[in-house]
């Protein structure tokens, strides 16, 4: 299975002396730090959040206002979170949906 | 008579001053804001545990954020404030809500209602854009002062209106590497507008504060700058752009130029969120500087419906120091309405001050003009809804083999604006191209009519009783928004 994106999206360059929280990506650990939506927990390790259901390309969000709905992401219990406005939390799994289809 | 509470809709600047207003003169509002802390979009706090200064997040802006969110923070104990909460429905006498944590459902009962609802970006698309790294300015601007971070290590800036500027200046001072501007209107724009402009020194200003730090910064900025493209697949490589204006025909055209990038930003000014006013049955009328239908209102934020008022950029772009005054501006024509005693001379101050700032609206308009030959220039092949892949093309065989002139019509064969995003993102751009399509005004076009939920809602959440704790079972299930009808 190849890994389709693997650059970081975002990048920090403020507030980086907040609490780290651990979390896991696609099976693998990744860190947050406590205060990051999920959308940037998720973008500071990969470039993409989700592939659209349509053509099956990958998005990384947005609009980040909570108003495209293009941030949707799935938990492995199966939970949506609109990433862009919901919190990562301690332990939280989370999948990106990269590497199968397209 | 006895009243209900007043609700608010919105907890930007016009909520906020709406909801201060409200409470100094003896009512105790209750204030529906579908983000954790108040500010709106433009003073947007960042959350518990960061720790740049005001100065750091809003710039020139500091002290008008800080008011606000002291304003707030004050009232907050004496509102009904309800953080966190999505308005997705509104009926003659309910709003219905959703707690975007808990997913708890609950309908409001309403007999005066202020709808402040704000502004998204303003969408253009061109070839690329759902590439991952490719956002709003808006979003990019999220990003910075919400989270702290950068949409990419080297970003490309585009599009056009006061935004533009404003996020490569944040960005640039935050220290994150923008390569380039690409402003797809002209100084020459900019010359034209200064008249309608001067009426307000302070904002035209900034403006000018913010392209000369960004020209002593070395900071490469273009314009007349059509994007051409986005480079690379799953991710940003390059933004292809090229000299050729978007108002007129008449500029000769530059050879494509390849800026090397990870991440782009644009965005044409701002467009006004105006689905709960269309649930609440305001009438509409078009505007043409805003290239939009817009709820009709009288000069306090009445609108066509008794009780239903409107403020701040919902209603139309002002901008946020409007909105603080079109806020309290509505709140008083609330209390005048209930036959609370107000002060006139105060009232008649805040439309004189809103008057000043229409006229300063209509010399950005033409400082940063629409790009009318977006819908021209556009291929068939452009996607225009990233929602659900629906193409320029596609809506132009609709007017072709369906005889299609009307944006609900268009909808209904297409799909347009029927996604997720309800025809937030492709809303204005859908519009354009069917009355490029048709050869008609834009005014004839009509508008996508607001829809409820305006908002993907899951199924799951009406058991209130039950939805103390968000499980899986309560996520498992389709999003509402986006089915069919």
């Amino acid at each position: 299975m190849k890994t389709a994106v693997q650059r970081p999206q975002f990048f920090r360059i403020a507030e980086q002396a907040r609490l780290p929280l651990a979390f896991v990506l696609d099976g693998r650990p990744a860190t947050a730090l406590e205060g990051d939506t999920v959308l940037t927990a998720i973008l500071l390790n990969v470039g993409q959040l989700r592939r659209n259901e349509f053509s099956g390309q990958p998005r990384a969000g947005f609009c980040m206002m909570g108003a495209c709905q293009d941030c949707w992401v799935q938990t492995v219990s199966g939970e949506k979170l609109r990433a862009c406005s919901s919190f990562i939390r301690e332990g939280m799994h989370l999948l990106t949906d990269m590497g199968d289809a397209a | 008579m006895s009243k209900l509470a007043p609700l608010i809709v919105g907890a930007g600047p016009a909520g906020v001053r709406a909801a201060q207003t409200l409470l100094e003169h003896g009512l105790r509002p209750i204030v529906l804001d579908e983000a954790p802390q108040a500010g709106g979009q433009i003073y947007r706090q960042p959350p518990p545990g960061f720790y740049r200064s005001k100065q750091q997040l809003y710039g020139f802006e500091a002290g008008r954020a800080h008011a606000i969110h002291r304003s707030f923070a004050t009232l907050a104990p004496h509102l009904d404030y309800r953080p966190q909460t999505l308005v997705w429905n509104a009926q003659p006498d309910v709003v219905d809500t959703m707690h975007t944590a808990t997913l708890a459902a609950d309908s409001i009962a309403w007999q005066d209602i202020i709808v402040a609802t704000g502004a998204t970006d303003r969408v253009l698309p061109f070839p690329g854009w759902t590439t991952p790294g490719v956002y709003t300015l808006g979003g990019a601007q999220v990003a910075l002062k919400f989270q702290g971070c950068a949409i990419g290590r080297k970003v490309v800036l585009a599009g056009t209106g006061p935004l533009l500027y404003l996020v490569a200046y944040q960005y640039a001072k935050a220290g994150a590497e923008v390569v380039a501007v690409l402003d797809s209107s002209s100084l020459s724009d900019r010359m034209a507008a200064l008249p309608a402009m001067l009426g307000q020194p302070a904002l035209l200003l900034k403006g000018v504060y913010y392209l000369a730090w960004l020209k002593a910064h070395r900071i490469a900025l273009h314009s007349h700058a059509r994007l051409l493209r986005v480079e690379g697949g799953a991710q940003v490589n390059a933004v292809v752009w090229r000299r050729e204006s978007m108002t007129t025909a008449d500029l000769a055209i530059g050879p494509e130029q390849t800026i090397a990038c990870d991440a782009l930003g644009f965005g044409y000014a701002l467009r006004s969120e105006t689905q709960l006013a269309d649930l609440l049955g305001c009438k509409f009328g078009f505007d043409a500087t805003q290239r939009a239908h817009l709820p009709a209102r009288d000069v306090a934020g009445r609108s066509s419906v008794p009780g239903v008022y409107l403020a701040g950029d919902g209603a139309g772009i002002m901008g946020a120091d409007a909105a603080e005054l079109a806020g309290e501006r509505a709140a008083l024509a609330l209390l005048q309405d209930r036959g609370i005693a107000i002060d006139s001379a105060r009232a008649a101050l805040l439309e004189r001050r809103l008057a000043r700032i229409a006229a300063f609206r209509k010399g950005l308009e033409r400082a940063f003009p629409f790009p009318q030959r977006w819908a021209a220039l556009a291929d068939d092949e452009l996607i225009v809804c990233r929602c659900e892949q629906i193409s320029a093309g596609e809506l132009r065989q609709a007017v072709r083999a369906n005889q299609a002139q009307e944006m609900n019509r268009l909808k209904a064969l297409t799909r347009i604006g029927m996604g997720r995003c309800q025809g937030r993102m492709c809303g204005a751009a859908a519009t354009e191209i069917l009355a490029q399509a048709c050869a008609v005004p834009l005014a004839q076009v009509g508008r996508l009519r607001g829809q409820a939920p305006i908002k993907p809602v899951p199924i799951g959440m009406h058991a209130r009783q039950a939805a103390a704790a968000p499980t899986a079972s309560v996520f498992q299930v389709a999003l509402a928004a986006g089915e069919d009808e």
